[in-house]
């Protein structure tokens, strides 16, 4: 259970300002990083870049110390994201839509895992309501009942906590650290404080600098 | 020549034992298959719509041209196919924005699964719930159309293969246009100059029907078009939902 | 030979090296047009069957020939672009969609006039002018697709995925257009194909396809170098020549 994600010389502008230029970052296993800054200073785009999904930055990415292009199904296949839109369907019940997810990681089918996910989230009850009937802190966990249904090594977490209520948040707070003691890896932004967790933080400029230099 | 070969093999099997993608693909797949098919049923009334808009659309002809039962055979293979082009093209705005509002779609290109093959699941999705329905229901339209008797079958035919082939082109500008605010007016400026082989042929094999030359040499042409969409098209709708999720 | 595409891939050599070839792409077409014009219209024998009225095809059949070529290149340049991430051909691709939409125009139009004094009417749905029109719709929809993203990097992958896929559907759709015509109408005049054309007729006609192609690399060089200081006005050799001029 190796890990190590690097990033070299990370640069990303957006209509003509930089939001970070010469980012060097190289992240390991066991470690929680935060990434920080104030809105509009690039968080979520280096999320998205940092799991493969933008195309439009410049610098290199690392996976297990292989370029990104070459290490991309093995790294999509150790990857968790959770971006902004939580990735729930309104019309399909909590246990349908994590049944997709499930057969998308290629986990064997398994009613029983995706039961007690949902438990573990607290929606033991609720697993065969329409999603959209449910309150938006629902609709979240909905999403959040992956990170134990589907095991990945790297969890990349955009907001995670919004929408989740005080003991929601303490419950994923002590998820995101047991899952880094046992060896993965956990990316997020987040307003909350975390003060209980040991973190690592990256933090971006003030909404970037003028790409003039 | 043995020798070398064998190693090959063992090498591959390691790796389909060591990690899910290779293996899951086809579970993945009925996955898609199956939460798009249960999504279009649970919101009944969007099916529907394309069928409703087709009839409508063949009731507007008779209505703007003429009752006329001679002349509306003539044209009535034209109508009908150009009537179902536009029906199919109505819900195809629809067939990745859910996901991309959503942020599924983001999920199925995060997928370690190959994604030409899950758009492609997606499209089959479409097709089923748009084209072979218009196909189905075009003969009762071409009833109303005079449409002469014995070109009824070319009809849903040429209209079920068609329509496949016109839904995989279309969820190409479907994906270039998904990350659009107001992406409809465009998509269909994109599509329909795309769509002209298919019409012409697919128009083409009902009226030579009627005129009784032979049919298979439309059809024949219309599987090509449609094979070569299957090839092609699964690749750049993978690659257009890349760019639009870039934003 | 590949350092060489890796320079001209470079903006500012290629910003220096195509201000030294655009003064020859100008120069020629000037003069391919110029003596193309004169010849075709004032000294080529008159048609036989149509009189004066085939000159058209001087201007007609370039247009068409270019609005087919300058797709076909916006897509070459477009597969460059997506392979090699090399900018010039995106900035080649972007200068080139207006001008490819412009000589379409031009054929149609062209091809209308004509229309009068050989059919009797502007339009005929003739296998040459109805794909012409699909070409057409095809450049608008280029255009429009690259213009509706708020990205530029986004808008230029998105231009190039669909002028491949277009070029890809030009020659299905040319051939069922044909396929279409030839079974609604037999064509009993065609304004194009004839048995033997003298060499007083067509050799002005080459000069002008030959002209016509230096008039589309001038345009392009030309706007693509408007173009270069433009997207990297702020880098440094820009603002350079900028102090340099002023």
């Amino acid at each position: 259970m190796t890990l190590r994600l690097q990033a070299r010389n990370l640069a990303c502008e957006r209509d003509d300002r930089w939001l970070f230029e010469g980012l060097d970052l190289d992240i390991h296993a066991g470690e929680i990083v935060r990434i920080e800054g104030p809105n509009g200073s690039g968080k979520t785009t280096l999320l998205k870049i940092l799991s493969g999904q933008l195309s439009d930055y410049q610098g290199e990415l690392f996976w297990n110390s292989l370029p990104m292009e070459r290490a991309r199904t093995d790294f999509l296949s150790s990857l968790l994201y959770l971006g902004h839109a939580p990735g729930v369907k309104s019309a399909l019940t909590p246990l349908e839509n994590l049944a997709w997810y499930q057969a998308m990681t290629g986990d064997p089918d398994s009613e029983s895992a995706r039961m007690a996910a949902l438990e573990g989230v607290g929606l033991g009850g609720f697993e065969d309501l329409p999603t959209g009937q449910l309150s938006a802190g629902q609709q979240r966990r909905v999403a959040l009942a992956r990170l134990t249904l589907t095991p990945r090594l790297l969890w990349v977490l955009d907001e995670p906590f919004t929408a989740i209520d005080r003991q929601g948040v303490l419950a994923l707070e002590a998820q995101l650290q047991s899952h880094a003691r046992a060896g993965g890896c956990v990316l997020v932004t987040t307003h909350h404080e975390l003060r209980s967790l040991e973190l690592r933080r990256i933090h971006l400029g003030q909404g970037g600098d003028d790409a003039r230099h | 020549m043995r020798g070398t070969e064998a190693p090959m093999v063992e090498e591959e099997g390691a790796r389909v034992s060591r990690g899910e993608p290779r293996g899951g693909l086809v579970v993945a797949l009925r996955a898609t298959l199956k939460r798009d098919l249960i999504l279009l049923l649970r919101r009944r009334s969007e099916l529907m719509n394309p069928l409703v808009f087709f009839a409508l659309v063949i009731t507007l002809f008779p209505i703007g041209i003429s009752p006329d039962p001679v002349l509306l055979a003539t044209i009535a293979p034209g109508l009908l196919w150009v009537a179902a082009l536009l029906a199919a093209l109505l819900s195809l705005d629809s067939l990745f924005r859910g996901d991309f509002e959503d942020g599924s779609l983001e999920q199925l290109l995060l997928s370690p699964q190959p994604l030409p093959a899950l758009v492609l699941a997606k499209v089959a999705v479409h097709w089923l719930m748009t084209g072979l329905p218009l196909a189905l229901m075009a003969p009762v339209l071409g009833l109303m159309l005079s449409l002469p008797a014995g070109s009824y079958g070319v009809l849903a035919l040429s209209l079920a293969v068609g329509t496949a082939s016109l839904s995989l082109i279309g969820a190409i500008g479907a994906a270039l246009t998904v990350g659009l605010s107001r992406g409809g007016v465009l998509l269909s400026l994109l599509v329909l100059p795309l769509y002209i082989p298919v019409l012409i042929f697919g128009a083409g094999a009902v009226k030579a029907t009627i005129m009784g030359d032979g049919v298979t040499a439309h059809l024949a042409i219309l599987g090509a078009l449609l094979a070569v969409a299957l090839m092609l098209a699964p690749w750049a709708i993978a690659a257009s939902l890349r760019i639009s999720i870039n934003g | 030979m590949w350092a060489f595409i890796h320079k001209l891939g470079s903006p500012k050599w290629f910003y220096a090296i195509s201000s030294r070839l655009l003064p020859w792409f100008w120069t020629t077409a000037v003069l391919l047009i110029g003596v193309g014009t004169v010849w075709g219209l004032a000294f080529a024998p008159a048609d036989y069957q149509q009189g004066n009225s085939y000159r058209i095809i001087y201007v007609h059949v370039p247009a068409a020939f270019l609005a087919q070529s300058i797709f076909v290149s916006m897509a070459v340049a477009g597969l460059i672009f997506m392979v090699w991430k090399i900018k010039i051909a995106d900035m080649a691709a972007a200068m080139m969609a207006p001008l490819g939409a412009a000589m379409t125009f031009v054929g149609l139009f062209s091809g209308a006039v004509w229309g009068v004094p050989t059919w009797g009417t502007w339009w005929m749905w003739d296998a040459r002018l109805t794909s012409m029109l699909i070409l057409f719709f095809l450049y608008i929809g280029v255009i429009a697709l690259r213009g509706a993203f708020s990205s530029r990097h986004s808008a230029s992958r998105a231009a190039s995925v669909l002028a491949m896929v277009g070029v890809i559907n030009i020659p299905i759709i040319k051939y069922s257009v044909d396929w279409w015509y030839t079974l609604h109408q037999p064509s009993s005049f065609s304004m194009t194909s004839r048995p033997s054309m003298p060499a007083d007729m067509w050799l002005p006609l080459l000069i002008m396809v030959l002209g016509f192609y230096c008039f589309f690399v001038a345009v392009t060089l030309m706007r693509m170098r408007s173009e270069i200081l433009r997207r990297e006005s702020n880098k440094r050799w820009v603002r350079e020549l900028a102090g340099e001029l002023s």
